[in-house]
């Protein structure tokens, strides 16, 4: 029973299938996979949409939307119409093109960042035989295809002829190249450990339960800091608070899509939280063991919703970290990428090998942690030194 | 040590997310067209124009002086004034405005007009709901939609109504019995010392 509600839409797929020629078969597969997944993640998106606004706004002691509902009655369901109403917004706004801009590339920037965006979706499995494409380079496919996201944010800054779009766009390029480095470095070693980049065969190989906990990376030490990593360089390509430099409200105004307005804009937003899910889901598949649950006896929930469950957690506490910390600055943001992030993810890699290589035991384990607990504390000394982290007294304010 | 400062920064924030759910002193938004906070007494929004008594048109106290029509910074106000005259508070003939229009589009709401008013015949309103379907039309208000009695300013501005209606009150018994006194048989010229000769 828990089998065939496990595999209920693969088995639909394949029962759609049935009924179409031979000839027309492969090209239908492809086209339903890209329909279901465009279908989630974009419900997904609207729904986050939505929870990010009630989430921040209840860290902020406000209520967040709570008004649009079931248009023409009263039933408001907490503004779960909000979603609704702003895809509407943004489709019957007007779309401005400056009259300076470079009208080709202006147009094409949006289409060429949602495009990559949706390509990374397709290695990434989703449910137990639910993946797109199962590559056996799909990892280099996620990076390959998730880099080209900055062309097309340049793309935008660059064709719009605004002084602040260009500023983001350049804030949007030295931060995205200063974390992809980190963010591969440490998915590196879960490479090392699995010894592939399919990304099926790494959800494999944490597949199973050892005593309580199940046998995810997360749950070694070195995947603990590794996690952490992918995690902090996920929001610096995501462009998410506190590395939302690019956009930078209070001083560049919105960055590289000042010049967007309507559905245009809107296409930015979808590709943004679109490229934040797919790398919380990459974030899923390497370290905290994919679509598999986290006991045993919680088998019987079916593996997609696993993943989907696993997802909107990751989600909210980037919601949680947005209304938590404030933006960095340039040289914080440079600092922390490159005297932190990258000599850490480089000694994490030292700590898989020397882990990969002992028999396990606790004293793999005192050696696992204390090659990341000893490396977090020096750099961050390092990081921290000469730098006066009192609390800011002002001499005219009060 | 690294990253001390972020966790304590997300309990606190996880404190706020969860404590506005439990109480509702912090939630501090007014969820504003079921309730609303009341306006402070010196709220003003846009001017508004004011006669005493029961006809607006009879006791209107503009006199079309036109001085608040220089005065407006961003000239939002237009007057003409009339050919006849009409009585005002104190039964004394006065011009009053045969058209007086504000435009609310452009005023300010920066009181100068209320400032400048010789006859306390212009003062703010607080009124806020003034939202329209027509921005041409339905923002120009003519002057029996600017006309608001005495009673609404008493109500609305309380202190300022009183200091107002008492020195209003002064001028005209001061008026009146200004008038009595005019009224009244003046009293013999004093009597010429000498008869003219030949009387």
């Amino acid at each position: 029973m828990s089998d065939t509600f496990d595999q209920i839409f693969v088995s639909l797929k394949h029962w759609l299938l049935g009924y179409l020629p031979v000839w027309s078969q492969p090209v239908i597969s492809c086209l339903l996979s890209i329909a279901v997944i465009i279908v989630a993640f974009a419900t997904l998106f609207a729904i986050t949409t939505w929870l990010e606004r009630k989430g921040l706004a209840r860290i902020q002691n406000r209520y967040g939307p709570n008004r649009a509902g079931i248009p023409l009655t009263n039933i408001s369901l907490f503004g779960l119409g909000q979603p609704a109403a702003d895809g509407i917004k943004a489709l019957t706004k007007e779309d401005i093109v400056p009259f300076a801009a470079d009208k080709l590339v202006h147009f094409f920037a949006p289409v060429v960042l949602v495009i990559p965006v949706l390509l990374s979706y397709a290695v990434l499995p989703i449910g137990r035989n639910m993946v797109a494409v199962d590559m056996d380079a799909g990892l280099l496919f996620f990076f390959a295809v998730g880099a080209a996201t900055e062309l097309s944010v340049f793309m935008a800054g660059w064709s719009s002829r605004n002084k602040y779009a260009l500023l983001g766009a350049m804030r949007a390029i030295a931060q995205m190249v200063s974390y992809e480095i980190p963010l591969i470095l440490s998915s590196v070693s879960v490479i090392m450990m699995v010894g592939s980049l399919s990304t099926v065969k790494i959800v494999e190989a944490q597949s199973t339960y050892h005593g309580l906990l199940p046998d995810w990376f997360v749950f070694t030490p070195w995947g603990f800091a590794g996690f952490i990593l992918f995690m902090i360089s996920a929001l610096a390509e995501s462009n998410r608070s506190p590395f939302d430099l690019p956009e930078g409200e209070s001083e560049i105004v919105a960055g590289y899509f000042i010049e967007y307005s309507g559905f245009k804009f809107a296409l930015f937003f979808l590709a943004e939280y679109l490229g934040m899910f797919a790398i919380s889901g990459l974030g899923i598949t390497l370290f905290l063991g994919g679509w598999h649950a986290p006991f045993a006896w919680l088998t019987w929930i079916p593996s997609w919703a696993w993943f989907f469950i696993k997802l909107v957690t990751l989600v909210l506490i980037l919601i949680w970290i947005r209304g938590t910390v404030p933006r960095l600055r340039m040289d914080q943001l440079m600092n922390f990428a490159w005297k932190f992030m990258l000599p850490m993810a480089l000694l994490n890699l030292v700590g898989v090998a020397i882990w990969h290589f002992m028999t396990p035991g606790l004293p793999r384990w005192l050696v696992g942690f204390a090659l990341v607990v000893g490396p977090y504390l020096l750099l961050g000394r390092g990081l921290m030194a000469g730098k006066n982290l009192a609390k800011r007294t002002y001499r005219f304010a009060e | 040590m690294l990253g001390e400062g972020i966790i304590k920064g997300m309990a606190e924030t996880a404190r706020n997310f969860l404590g506005s759910y439990v109480s509702d002193e912090r939630l501090t938004t007014v969820q504003y067209p079921e309730e609303r906070i009341p306006q402070i007494e010196n709220a003003r929004q846009f001017p508004f124009l004011l006669y005493d008594g029961d006809d607006w048109h009879a006791g209107m106290r503009c006199v079309a002086c036109q001085i608040c029509e220089k005065e407006c910074p961003p000239k939002c106000i237009y007057i003409e004034k009339s050919k006849d005259k009409k009585p005002d508070y104190t039964g004394k003939a006065q011009f009053y405005p045969a058209k007086f229009d504000i435009d609310i589009s452009v005023c300010m709401s920066c009181q100068i007009c209320v400032e400048v008013c010789p006859f306390d015949a212009i003062k703010m309103d607080t009124e806020y709901e003034l939202s329209t379907t027509d921005r041409f039309g339905g923002l120009l208000i003519n002057k029996q939609k600017l006309s608001r009695s005495n009673s609404h300013f008493r109500q609305i501005h309380p202190t300022d109504a009183a200091e107002v209606d008492m020195r209003l009150a002064a001028e005209k018994a001061k008026a009146e019995a200004k008038a009595k006194a005019a009224a009244a048989p003046k009293p013999a010229p004093p009597a010429p010392v000498a008869a003219p000769i030949g009387a």
